[in-house]
């Protein structure tokens, strides 16, 4: 027999699981609501999402992240610009885009006149899964997302997270390359947002780029292997949590607490010199080290700070919230 | 990996199409009880009081002597009147609730089809339900009434035509009113909408008995509910008089094509933003 050389239709499209190197492509993004009051929702956003990434888009109420997920979700025509997911277009060819898009929205959209189990089934029907295949794949992610009790049970008996998990489960069912979670933390108690952070995690492991909007720095710091912040519909900055923290200025403080604050200025004087060690300040009882996270800086600080009776050492680590300030002069939950 | 095999775009959206329909015979099985008796009540309580409790009472109701026997003109009447109410019923009400306040239908639009065909699925299932209750009026007919009504089949393919075309453009109005009123305006619409194009669809009375009220004759012409009473009394009932078929088989394309059209527009705006 011939080597097959040829190439299907299908071979050609970029398949759930099949390399490509950018999975989400935004370019010069905008959207304008015409109204009463004309409302710059998106206003000029650039980026790409690569394959097997946890992407976070961190910003205020308002920013644009839903608008902008919209988009890349087909669910919301840009008013110029482009979005591609998996190299297609989703403004010339939504249908299709569809095929390699998992969403959870911000609401609960569960079907209410289904149980968990026909919501994960029919949402793979629709999907072209035959009978068996479906009903393999919804029993398969009861497991997974640890459902399984509650397969006969409708969307209305379950707790917040509960139909968080459920949403999860039903976006990623049809094996999508890249799933977009809106908010997912809006409305969860800590624990059912720890258990959807190991769930998006786990997701990782299949293979599953995911695209989360968040207004919460944590989130997006725990979560992210990079973090795009936005405001205003604009993008301000772009890369891993730990970039940005170094790139704008947001450092790890040490604070030592010290007995003895008679020489502490000399030995802060001495300290300012070390590398890794970006500026010490004297406070009340105690000298902050600014340093970007230097090896071996801490047991260097234990050993200069011993002779001013070192009593205590706290560390802050940096945050997104910090870079945000700095990035914005506003709070994120202003 | 037991994905399914990757389908060209016609057979991916014919699978999707399907997927979309038994979802909703599913639920529809779940409420078959309730379903069956939303369609069936009214032709029910309808024939019972006109056609057998007002023929036994004493003196004779003044209704039996309308034209060829009051319940002729009934049975096309009140088999349009089902279809309608399944229209809305299947279409509008729960479409509203799930554009409204749960956005239920999110998941559905996500679906890989162009979004055309989630709405036109509802339009195809409404229309399914529709042609149900029509058909259960035909057996109410026939054992319900003091006189038996029995439809003429002759014209069967008549009957086929104007049922399809009939359940569709009740679909396509039950779209159009679902994705263009809000929840809490629907019960309204039943009222200001539903009721009077019922009242004033020649499903009581035969177009032709019109004529003594010209206005009027005519002013309901833009009502659709007029051709499909008229389509089925042509089909099943010839011994009334009503409209030809080459007037009603035509009337009933162009409401079905304004409304399908309006109907999908407000879907899609609705759906997409």
């Amino acid at each position: 027999m011939l080597p097959r050389l040829g190439y299907s239709e299908e071979a050609d499209l970029p398949r759930s699981g099949v390399s490509c190197i950018v999975i989400v492509e935004i370019h010069a993004l905008t959207k304008i609501y015409e109204g009463k009051q004309r409302v710059t929702a998106v206003d000029g956003i650039d980026l790409s999402v690569n394959p097997g990434e946890i992407f976070g888009l961190l910003g205020p109420n308002g920013a644009g992240k839903t608008t902008t997920i919209s988009i890349a979700t087909t669910r919301t025509l840009p008013t110029s610009g482009s979005v591609r997911i998996a190299g297609v277009d989703v403004v010339a060819h939504p249908a299709e885009a569809r095929r390699y898009i998992g969403v959870v929205p911000q609401y609960n959209t569960l079907d209410r006149s289904l149980t968990i189990y026909e919501n994960l089934y029919f949402h793979c029907r629709y999907f072209g899964f035959t009978h068996a295949q479906a009903r393999q794949r919804s029993d398969e992610l009861l497991a997974q997302f640890l459902l399984s009790e509650r397969r006969k049970a409708y969307p209305s008996q379950l707790s917040g997270g509960l139909a968080q998990r459920v949403q999860i489960a039903r976006a990623i069912a049809h094996r999508p390359t890249v799933l977009f979670l809106d908010e997912p933390s809006a409305g969860l108690d800590p624990q059912s947002r720890m258990a959807m952070w190991n769930a998006v995690q786990g997701l990782r492991k299949e293979g599953i780029t995911v695209v989360l909007t968040t207004h919460y720095m944590e989130e997006a710091d725990a979560l992210s292997d990079r973090v795009a912040i936005v405001d205003h519909g604009r993008m301000l900055a772009i890369g891993s949590p730990q970039k940005l923290k170094e790139t704008f200025g947001a450092q790890t403080i040490i604070h030592l607490t010290l007995r003895h604050l008679d020489a502490a200025e000399s030995v802060a004087a001495e300290l300012r010199l070390r590398p890794g060690v970006q500026n010490v300040e004297l406070a009340q009882d105690s000298l902050r080290v600014f340093t970007n996270g230097a090896e071996g800086l801490l047991t260097d600080l234990i050993q200069a700070a011993s002779p001013l009776g070192l009593r205590d050492i706290a560390i802050s680590e940096p945050s997104l919230e910090t870079v945000f300030i700095q990035l914005t002069g506003r709070d994120l939950r202003e | 990996m037991n994905n399914p095999q990757p389908s060209s775009d016609s057979t991916l959206l014919l699978k999707t199409f399907f997927g979309l329909l038994l979802r909703d015979l599913r639920v529809l099985s779940r409420e078959l009880g309730p379903f069956l008796l939303r369609v069936g009540m009214q032709p029910l309580l309808f024939l019972f009081v006109f056609t057998f409790v007002m023929p036994h009472m004493a003196g004779g109701s003044p209704l039996a002597s309308v034209g060829p026997g009051f319940g002729s003109v009934l049975l096309p009447g009140l088999m349009a009147v089902a279809i309608m109410f399944s229209g809305i019923a299947g279409v509008a009400l729960p479409l509203s609730t799930e554009f409204g306040v749960t956005r239920e239908i999110d998941d559905r639009v996500m679906c890989p089809a162009p979004v055309m065909v989630v709405a036109l699925e509802k339009v195809v299932f409404s229309a399914l339900q529709s042609i149900i209750a029509a058909l259960l009026v035909i057996p109410m007919a026939i054992y319900i009434p003091a006189t038996p009504v029995y439809p003429d089949l002759h014209r069967w393919w008549l009957l086929v035509l104007v049922l399809v075309l009939s359940s569709l453009l009740a679909g396509a109005l039950g779209l159009a009113i679902g994705s263009s009123v809000s929840p809490k305006n629907i019960g309204l619409v039943f009222s200001i909408i539903v009721v009077p194009i019922t009242f004033l669809g020649c499903v009581y009375y035969p177009w032709a008995y019109l004529d003594k009220i010209r206005w009027l004759q005519i002013a309901v012409l833009f009502n659709p509910i007029v051709y499909i009473s008229e389509g089925l009394r042509s089909a099943v009932t010839p011994q009334v008089h009503a409209m030809p078929a080459w007037v009603v088989l035509p009337a009933l394309l162009v409401f079905l094509y304004v409304l399908g059209r309006f109907g999908l527009r407000g879907f899609l705006r609705r759906v997409i933003s």
